[in-house]
């Protein structure tokens, strides 16, 4: 049962960091809650479907269906979070100084919200059909252990679940006017992190060389089963051992969401409203 | 795997000119335990794995020294790329079953 519950934890914990950060990062944008709710449900819906259709996606491209998958997961994720920063970057110092903002804050807040639903919706359906998967296989072998293991599994969702909120109630006793770079930061470490692991498939798949790996192994220092590994590795992308190609997709990623937030805050804020390309 | 070097760099490269069609290695998951235990592989190559999964639940096939993590359905076979790997022992298991399923690919 414990054995359980460690292991369904460690697949909540990512989603259920993720979605406490994206809450604090958009704490001020109206509408987001209900957004927040539609993308978990979303994501819990299709956990299901994918869980149940792995054996398709795994057959899907002669074997690395399920590879393919994933990284296509994690760069559309990618991608949103990264639109997400350059979007607050230059509106939500506006959304976070008025909350009562009408018209286009409204307008733009629900575009934005429509942005991180299909974000959590994703982290959910990533982590969810592996949990599903896992406790399905529990369930179906049946035995005298099994009820047990499926309350380990209640146990685990229950404890990621608390330490995704822990994250996000810690993030808001940040005063109001770092709160805003606070959450920026951690969202393009998420981001980052985020394409460094679909590197890890890509290369895991044969489509991307690894160059050169690993270029560190920190295994001995902070192993990836300590909790300070679990949570290094669900917060910032940190890995023990990463391949060269997954630094590069990693800096690519902080490299490119830096300079876009650094161009959006200085364009005058009626071109970014027309702006509508990502 | 201690440090980054010029010719680790260009390692994949070499392995990729190598890899020829069918060089696979199996691996079977049966009653939630790998067979064979131990797999023995060349250092230095690019190795294609394929995981056969014989029981009728899901496993996972995980290894943080590999630094590799994929799903295999029930009687279904999947296909992993690992390496080129230093010379060294690199244990493997199957998350979901970590008690039994325990394994190690050693390069050399």
């Amino acid at each position: 049962m414990f054995g359980t519950a460690i292991i369904v934890f460690r697949e909540v914990l990512e989603a259920s960091l993720l979605i406490g950060v994206v809450a604090a990062a958009t704490r001020a944008v109206p509408g987001r809650n209900r957004w927040l709710a539609a993308g978990i449900s979303a994501g819990l819906a299709g956990s299901g479907l994918v869980a149940a259709s792995t054996g398709a996606i795994a057959e899907i491209a002669s074997g690395i269906g399920q590879e393919i998958f994933n990284a296509l997961v994690l760069g559309i994720a990618v991608l949103m979070l990264a639109w997400h920063n350059i979007w607050m970057s230059s509106h939500g110092a506006a959304l976070m100084a008025d909350m009562r903002k009408v018209g286009s804050a409204i307008r733009d807040g629900r575009r934005e919200c429509s942005i991180l639903a299909i974000v959590v919706g994703l982290a959910v359906l990533r982590e969810g059909s592996e949990t599903v998967l896992f406790l399905y296989g529990i369930s179906a072998a049946g035995g005298p252990g099994s009820s047990g293991m499926l309350v380990g599994g209640l146990v685990g969702v229950t404890a990621g679940i608390a330490v995704g909120y822990t994250i996000y109630a810690g993030l808001l006793r940040i005063p109001m006017r770092w709160l805003f770079s606070a959450t920026s930061l951690l969202v393009m470490l998420l981001a980052a992190g985020m394409a460094s692991q679909a590197a890890r498939f890509l290369i895991q798949a044969d489509l991307l060389p690894s160059l050169a790996a690993p270029i560190w192994d920190a295994s001995a220092t902070l192993p990836e089963n300590s909790i300070f590994g679990i949570l290094l590795h669900s917060l910032i992308g940190f890995e023990t051992r990463p391949a060269g190609m997954q630094m590069v997709f990693y800096l690519a990623t902080v490299l490119a969401i830096t300079s876009g937030m650094k161009w959006a805050k200085h364009q005058p804020p009626a071109f970014s409203h027309k702006k509508d390309v990502s | 795997m201690k440090h980054l070097s010029l010719l680790s760099l260009l390692l994949p490269l070499a392995a990729l000119a190598a890899e020829s069609a069918d060089n696979g290695y199996l691996l079977i998951i049966e009653d939630h335990r790998f067979k064979p235990v131990e797999l023995v592989v060349p250092a230095g190559k690019k190795i294609r794995l394929r995981v056969e999964n014989r029981d009728s639940t899901p496993e996972e096939f995980e290894s943080h020294a590999l630094n590799r993590e994929k799903v295999v359905p029930a009687r279904a076979t999947a296909a992993i790329f690992i390496g080129p790997l230093s010379p060294g022992r690199y244990p493997f298991f199957g998350e979901f079953n970590e008690k039994t399923a325990q394994g190690t690919v050693i390069a050399h």
